[in-house]
């Protein structure tokens, strides 16, 4: 018997065991959304914004492994889902993200609401298409759930114009879809991995490089186990941080432009790299005629077009990372690399990571004490100096995630992928650490948290400034603070060279304003009062943000310099 | 840097021409020409394309074509033996006598087809390699005032009687 597209998209969707998705209404998803009330199986969350909702969907999709999927409707909802789009691409972040489109007779005529979101998308999407035949329909929504989560993970984009949700026509679903152009890699290339674990073998001093590979492929425990029976240390990338304890000793710290100077040395002296799922991004590279100058790399990573791409690599692996390492665990020896690590260790006192204590309350003490009064749960970020104070001081384990916008750096990630984090994982302590500036990018999202009782302890850093840039300015500009101070008003002098005794008032309120929500507002000047601020959050079972009056011209180091060798770091100012 | 040729097979739907050739300007990649044209099976397409790039780039574009959901199959068709042909249509106008002369013994010199003829111009039909069809054009261009030039992008394909030992194709497993 026939059936609705409308009436199939649902049956879909229960199919494939969706338990929540969030949607935004308009006009060309009416028909999906008036479906969708009349399942009891399937949650909708209703966001404030649909950029909040992508965030959130990719911050439910990564804090479970799952999928997540969204719900917008055709022209602005569809436009103001592309950062979001952008955002999981680069971070590997599988969505189904379903816009509606104007019916098939009105594409092309500049219709209401009509824009071509498939063609707009084409490069932030593993795929994206837009449904022209209702026989099609239950195929292409299981190609949708199949090639975002299979290989590298990603966001897909299925686009369905309005008489294709009303239009009739076959109600079946299939159980599994075969694409002749899609084959995903599903196993080792033996010979290869057995050269690469050769090589390791043979280093005097080899280091794993680890990327956001590792937890993307469930593969955490393995490679803690990889780990300890090689006894090679471990640098990670910002997405690869807390793939092994962090406490472990045999964790170096991240690498790259703002990671730990002993991580960046030991990647400049290493004789074997051996790296799992990273693409070797410029953050983590630096100038790359000195990366890893002394050493052979090998590199395995499931997706081809990663490999060899931003540094030659002398053993390519196309492998998913789990597979790689379950084939290693059954070599693998330990290695004598006690020398290496005293090295190691040498230059981690020469240079650790340290922040001032004499000037109040430091960012480092408020991540310090996040260590301290949480023992579990998921911490996300958003973008900028925040975060990568977070990436450097926050401790993690089996217990504590860490999710953040690495490839892209997307200013208004954070919170909204916290409430997403939030609601899939409901009995687990959720923390966003943002900044004042990227916090206003998704502030409409306080109403969503509130209404979804879906309470996060919310850390805004607020140093006035949008720090990340500023610090640039403050190093390289001459304290030239355009277009980057907060408090910043009309009657501001022209040449301002930094915060003063005259400077305006901050705006928002953030205690206030989360008041207007229904929520709760902390704000802490010193460090006696941090720990007390997050007892006090947890007991609240309501959104706390807590704001920190930090120092304003603090600056993230060590830092590397945009296309510098990446042994060439600042170290104090 | 040198001119490399693919073949590509490609799912025959909406959106895939402006996919692919949008995967050459988004990550600025040099492409010369590209073609396309539907095959033996109706639902395939297949594009014939050439690109000017160093060996790292060369295998970076071949492993993005691969990784799209809509390519089928990607061949590498650089050190090949192939046979290529591009059609070009070239108009010589305003001509004098002495002008259509030149043209016709162009055309001979060339082994390319006169089609059309009138009391002023001459329309050369070309069916030669992309390079010769440079070659003839620049030198029509050198030879006349006023000529018109259209070409459509080469397409290839193995040839039989050699061997095609060279040829890497990118299968998907
Ligand atoms: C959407 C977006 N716009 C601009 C940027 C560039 N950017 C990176 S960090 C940053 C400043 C962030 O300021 P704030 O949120 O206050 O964090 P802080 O660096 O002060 O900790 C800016 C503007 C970005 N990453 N994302
Ligand atoms: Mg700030």
């Amino acid at each position: 018997m026939d059936i609705t597209g409308r009436k199939l998209i649902v049956k879909a969707l229960m199919e494939e065991g969706v338990e929540t998705v969030f949607a935004y209404p308009g006009g060309m998803v009416t028909d999906i959304l008036d479906e969708l009330y009349k399942t009891d199986t399937i949650d909708l969350v209703l966001p404030r914004h649909e950029q909040g909702l992508i965030h959130e969907a990719e911050g439910y999709a990564k804090s479970t492994g799952g999928i997540g999927v969204c719900i917008v409707t055709s022209g602005p909802g569809a436009t103001n889902i592309i950062t979001g789009l952008a955002d999981a691409h680069y971070d590997s972040i599988p969505l189904v993200c379903i816009t509606g489109q104007v019916p098939l007779g009105l594409i092309g005529n500049d219709a209401f609401q009509e824009v071509d979101i498939v063609g707009m998308t084409r490069s932030i999407t593993k795929y994206g298409v837009t449904v022209r035949d209702r026989k099609e329909l239950g195929r292409t929504l299981k190609m949708a759930f199949h090639i975002a989560k299979t290989g590298r993970p990603g966001p897909v984009l299925i686009d369905i114009p309005k008489d294709i949700q009303t239009s009739s026509g076959p109600s079946e679903y299939p159980k599994s879809v075969s694409i002749r152009g899609y084959k995903p890699n599903e196993n080792v290339h033996i010979g290869q991995l057995k050269k690469g674990y050769k090589l390791l073998k043979s280093a005097k001093r080899p280091l794993f490089l680890i990327g956001g590979g590792i937890p993307i492929a469930h593969a955490e425990a393995l490679m803690l186990d990889l780990m300890e029976r090689t006894q090679v240390p471990v640098v990670t990338t910002i997405m690869g941080k807390g793939s092994v304890p962090t406490d472990h000793r045999l964790y170096i710290g991240n690498s790259g432009m703002h990671g730990k100077y002993a991580a960046n040395i030991a990647v400049s002296q290493c004789d074997v790299l051996f790296s799992i799922g990273t693409r070797f991004n410029d953050r983590i590279t630096g100038d790359l005629n000195e990366f890893a100058p002394r050493a052979k790399i090998v590199h395995v990573d499931v997706d081809t077009a990663s490999i060899s791409r931003n540094v030659v690599v002398d053993v390519p692996i196309v492998a998913d990372a789990k597979l790689a390492i379950e084939k290693l665990l059954e070599w693998a020896e330990p290695q004598n690399t006690d020398k290496w690590l005293a090295q190691i260790c040498e230059w981690d006192k020469e240079n650790p990571l340290e922040m001032r204590r004499d000037r109040g309350m430091t960012p480092q003490m408020i991540m310090e004490q996040i260590n301290e009064c949480f023992d579990s749960g998921i911490i996300l970020t958003d973008v900028g100096q925040h975060q990568m104070w977070a990436t450097q001081y926050i401790e993690l384990n089996q217990n504590k995630k860490f999710i953040t916008s690495g490839g892209l750096g997307t200013m208004g990630f954070g919170f909204p992928a916290a409430i997403g984090a939030k609601i899939a994982n409901p009995d687990k302590q959720v923390i966003c650490i943002s900044g004042d500036g990227g916090m206003q990018m998704n502030i409409q999202e306080m109403a969503t948290s509130i209404v979804q009782h879906a309470p996060v302890i919310v850390c805004v850093l607020n140093n006035y400034y949008l720090g990340m840039v500023r610090q640039m300015q403050q190093l390289w500009y001459g304290k030239r603070y355009e277009a980057t101070c907060l408090r910043r008003q009309k009657q501001c002098p022209r040449d301002c060279k930094g915060p003063g005794e005259k400077c305006p008032p901050y705006t928002p309120d953030f205690v206030k304003l989360a008041e207007s929500y229904g929520a709760k507002g902390i704000r802490v000047f010193k460090e006696e009062e941090i720990a007390p601020a997050f007892e006090a959050a947890k007991q609240h079972n309501v959104t706390t943000i807590i704001e920190f009056m930090i120092a304003t011209e603090d600056l993230v180091l060590p830092m590397v310099k945009g296309g510098n060798p990446m042994s060439e770091m600042i170290l104090s100012k | 840097m040198r001119n490399r040729w693919i073949a590509l097979y490609v799912e025959n739907q909406v959106g895939v021409l402006a996919k692919v050739s949008g995967l050459f300007s988004g990550k600025s990649y040099n492409l010369q020409s590209l073609t396309v044209g539907t095959t033996e099976h109706e639902d395939i397409s297949r594009m014939t394309i050439c690109v000017t790039s160093d060996d790292v780039t060369f295998e970076q574009i071949k492993k993005q074509l691969n990784r799209m959901v809509e390519v089928i199959k990607v061949i590498d068709l650089t050190n090949v033996p192939i046979h290529m042909k591009e059609i070009l249509f070239a108009k010589v106008k305003n001509c004098t006598t002495a002008d259509k002369v030149v043209a016709f013994q162009i055309a001979q010199a060339f082994d390319v087809d006169v089609v059309d003829y009138g009391e002023d111009s001459v329309l050369l039909e070309c069916k030669l390699t992309e390079r010769k069809n440079n070659e003839l054009i620049e030198l029509l261009r050198t030879s006349f005032k006023n000529i018109e030039v259209v070409r459509g992008g080469a397409v290839a394909i193995e040839s039989i009687s050699t061997s095609c030992a060279g040829r890497t194709e990118y299968k998907k497993k």
